[in-house]
């Protein structure tokens, strides 16, 4: 065990130093291929400019080495085992795709996942602003903020096993232990198994998912309400807006760009969403998403990469949208560079 | 305090109803984890009886006792009388009720002098103590079988985190999680920041491209990687003889699945350093690898912090990269995959799966409450500015 940690921080002494050599080697060996004798003053300033040439790709070799084997050249790879057969060696045409198109699991996934994609951004986004402002007033309010954000830190699986204990059933008639039945029981309900009720359990799965995320808006949101310009909250009290009025029509348009990316990033990940559906119902009850389906089909049966391809196709597709948003707003910042 | 909000609070909402939602807020939010940090230091028979929310007040259980044998009676009178004590010797706790049939085994209030049938009286106190009496002699060899409502006090233990270390292999799983974490946080980091000084401070053609394809590829979901990836690990694995699923390739995806956003947050850093600086070394004759190493790279600290913690907390926290390039083997199941078998073999053991759900938890909790300043300046550089 304890050698297992020893070979890790080996490995972690080992690879910065192997990388540092290799920059440091790399800047050594191009001083030596393109040396600037001081006597020859055309020839070395000629190698100087080959230097500079050269030596950003020597910078950047290794990220674009690792970019390039692990996400260029699988996407395109899974554009193309998208047209194969379940092995990836006959070429199928569209069947592939034929077959999501009628396969009832893929229409549940895709109805799933718009369920999310509507209900988890917009609540995150909410309860975030919400909660922005209101612990913005009060003097414990970076104490409460930290605690709303603390879900944050806890893995996707942590978060299931939290929630799973409160969804907990017991039949009617013994002591419930999970808080929700223990509730609803209290209330003179009776006791429901929540996460296999069709259709009901997205919710109950996706309250998982905003109950680590709201902490994420909350912090965004809070900083760009921080940042609007305090003359035009003043004018408007002047004028004798309401303090709901000033929220709604002063604060929220100001913070319009902020909103919106908060929106996209938590869009983002809910089209990536996993691990909560695996560790709660592992699709079962009508819960499958398309990250869970395309997980399926990657080992079903041996595996088909053909139909899981077009599942990852699909989720791409999706992101695609923000993806261009994304660039065309860097560029703008960065003036094109 | 700012004056903002100085201002919002004169016209708005009164101040105390402020207090009183944030502080349901937090509530709300804290309880969940509350829950299961409570359950899993519970008595494993006290969490299947009672809700973790009882557990500071005590218990009640119904158990079963056998009153002394007939041979014990004394005549007292002209009744025969059986006394003792219900509790075994040592064994403790606070009688609430008892009865005499396994229907009704809280019949009777503790301390009642209870009829129960032939001429035969039993009275139980809240000790446990207990006169059995009848105005004829007990016959037969065994005593009397009681049920009692027995009230146990809280009783808090480490005996599930002894048990899911050792026995559910937690205690191997957190060695795999270090053994993965810690090399795929720290070795981007350097990569990354070769990149973004590339990126921000050194000029070539294709540089705006290069820039834009980082920002895009941030997006890319995971799973359009997912199947060539395995294709390509299982092709290496079988030309060079090795296993396909190695921490090595682990490492290597991981410090790769971070690339986009490393160099996207680094850059942002870097290119923001002041000109000035960087000029005049160059112009002192300094080359790039040393102004990187010299001034760079010690002045960047704090992005470097964001974005560690940013990977560490994804790499620990990580179920889908582990399933899929490690093995199920216990030298190579990470916490995240312990916990998620677990829940599939151990769904109803709540004192086994709360314990380990914490010990997965923990980790990244201490890195949250110990470094947040720097999680939220990298939340804010990465979401804010670009977008």
């Amino acid at each position: 065990m304890v050698s297992q940690i020893i070979s890790a921080v080996g490995v972690m002494v080992v690879g910065v130093f192997v990388c540092a050599l290799y920059y440091w080697l790399s800047d050594k060996i191009l001083q030596v291929i393109f040396p600037t004798p001081s006597g020859d003053i055309q020839r070395a300033s000629r190698n100087l400019n080959r230097r500079a040439v050269v030596r950003p790709w020597l910078f950047l070799g290794p990220a674009l080495l690792l970019l390039g084997v692990y996400l260029v050249y699988p996407v395109i790879a899974t554009f193309i085992l998208s047209f194969y057969d379940r092995t990836g060696s006959v070429f199928v045409g569209l069947s592939n795709y034929r077959w999501a198109l009628q396969d009832a699991g893929f229409r549940q996934s895709i109805f799933n996942n718009f369920l999310w994609l509507l209900v988890v951004p917009a609540a995150c986004t909410f309860l975030g602003l919400v909660i922005a402002v209101l612990t913005d007033r009060i003097w414990w309010g970076s104490i409460a903020k930290s605690l709303v954000f603390m879900p944050m830190a806890i893995s996707f699986v942590g978060a299931s096993v939290i929630w799973k204990f409160i969804y907990e059933y017991r039949g009617a008639g013994e002591t419930q232990i999970g808080l929700l039945n223990a509730i609803v029981t209290f209330f003179g309900g009776d006791p429901e198994v929540w996460i296999a009720m069709p259709f009901w359990n997205n919710f109950f799965l996706m309250v998982i998912l905003i109950w680590i995320q709201t902490g994420f808006a909350m912090v965004i949101l809070s900083a760009a309400l921080r940042g609007i310009p305090e003359e035009t909250i003043e004018a408007a009290v002047i004028d004798g807006a309401n303090g709901w009025q000033i929220f709604w029509k002063i604060m929220v348009p100001q913070i319009w760009g902020t909103i919106a990316v908060v929106w996209t990033t938590i869009t983002i990940l809910v089209l990536k969403v996993f691990d909560i559906v695996l560790t709660m119902t592992n699709g079962q009850w009508d819960t499958m998403v398309l990250a869970n389906l395309m997980f399926d089909w990657m080992f079903r049966g041996g595996g088909d990469s053909g139909r899981s391809a077009v599942i990852a196709l699909v989720i791409m597709a999706a992101v695609t949208p923000i993806m261009i948003w994304n660039i065309r707003q860097a560029n703008r910042e960065t003036g094109g560079h | 305090m700012t004056a903002l909000a100085t201002r919002i609070r004169r016209v708005g909402l009164p101040r105390l109803l402020v207090h009183l939602s944030v502080l349901l807020i937090v509530i709300i939010w804290l309880v969940p984890t509350l829950g299961i940090f409570v359950t899993s230091i519970r008595d494993r028979d006290q969490i299947t009886t009672s809700g973790w929310w009882t557990a500071f007040s005590s218990s009640s259980q119904t158990s079963a006792a056998r009153l002394g044998d007939p041979s014990e009676q004394r005549q007292e009178g002209d009744e025969y009388v059986i006394t003792g004590n219900v509790f075994e010797e040592g064994a403790g706790g606070t009688v609430r009720a008892f009865g005499v049939r396994v229907q009704e085994p809280a019949a009777f209030e503790a301390g009642e002098d209870a009829d129960i049938g032939d001429g035969e009286t039993l009275m139980v106190n809240a000790d446990g103590s207990y006169v059995h009496s009848k105005n004829t002699p007990f016959e037969g060899s065994r005593g009397q079988r009681v049920y009692l409502s027995v009230a146990t006090p809280p009783e808090f233990t480490l005996e599930n985190y002894e048990r899911v270390i050792d026995a559910e292999g937690i205690g191997q799983s957190f060695i795999n999680s270090l053994t993965v974490t810690i090399p795929a946080t720290i070795i981007p980091i350097l990569i990354a920041a070769f990149a973004a000084y590339a990126l921000s401070w050194m000029d070539f053609p294709g540089r705006a491209i290069l820039i834009a394809t980082v920002i895009g590829l941030i997006v890319v979901p995971l799973q359009m990687s997912l199947i060539p990836l395995l294709r390509l690990y299982n092709e290496v694995s079988s030309i060079f003889g090795v296993p396909s699923k190695t921490y090595a390739g682990i490492w290597l995806a991981h410090t790769a699945f971070g690339m986009p956003l490393a160099i996207y947050l680094l850059r942002n850093y870097i290119a923001g350093l002041p000109k000035e600086i960087i000029e005049s070394a160059r112009v002192d004759g300094a080359s790039d690898f040393e102004i990187f190493m010299k001034i760079v790279l010690p002045l960047s600290f704090p992005a470097l912090a964001s974005f560690a913690i940013f990977q560490f907390l994804w790499v620990w926290n990580d179920l889908l990269i582990a399933i899929v390039f490690l093995g199920t083997g216990r030298g190579q199941l990470v916490l995240t995959g312990s916990l998620n078998a677990l829940l599939g073999s151990r769904g109803g053991n709540w004192e086994i799966l709360t314990a380990s759900a914490f010990i997965t938890i923990i980790v990244p909790l201490l890195v949250f409450f110990g470094l947040q300043r720097y999680l939220v300046r990298g939340l804010l550089a990465g979401s804010v500015k670009g977008g």
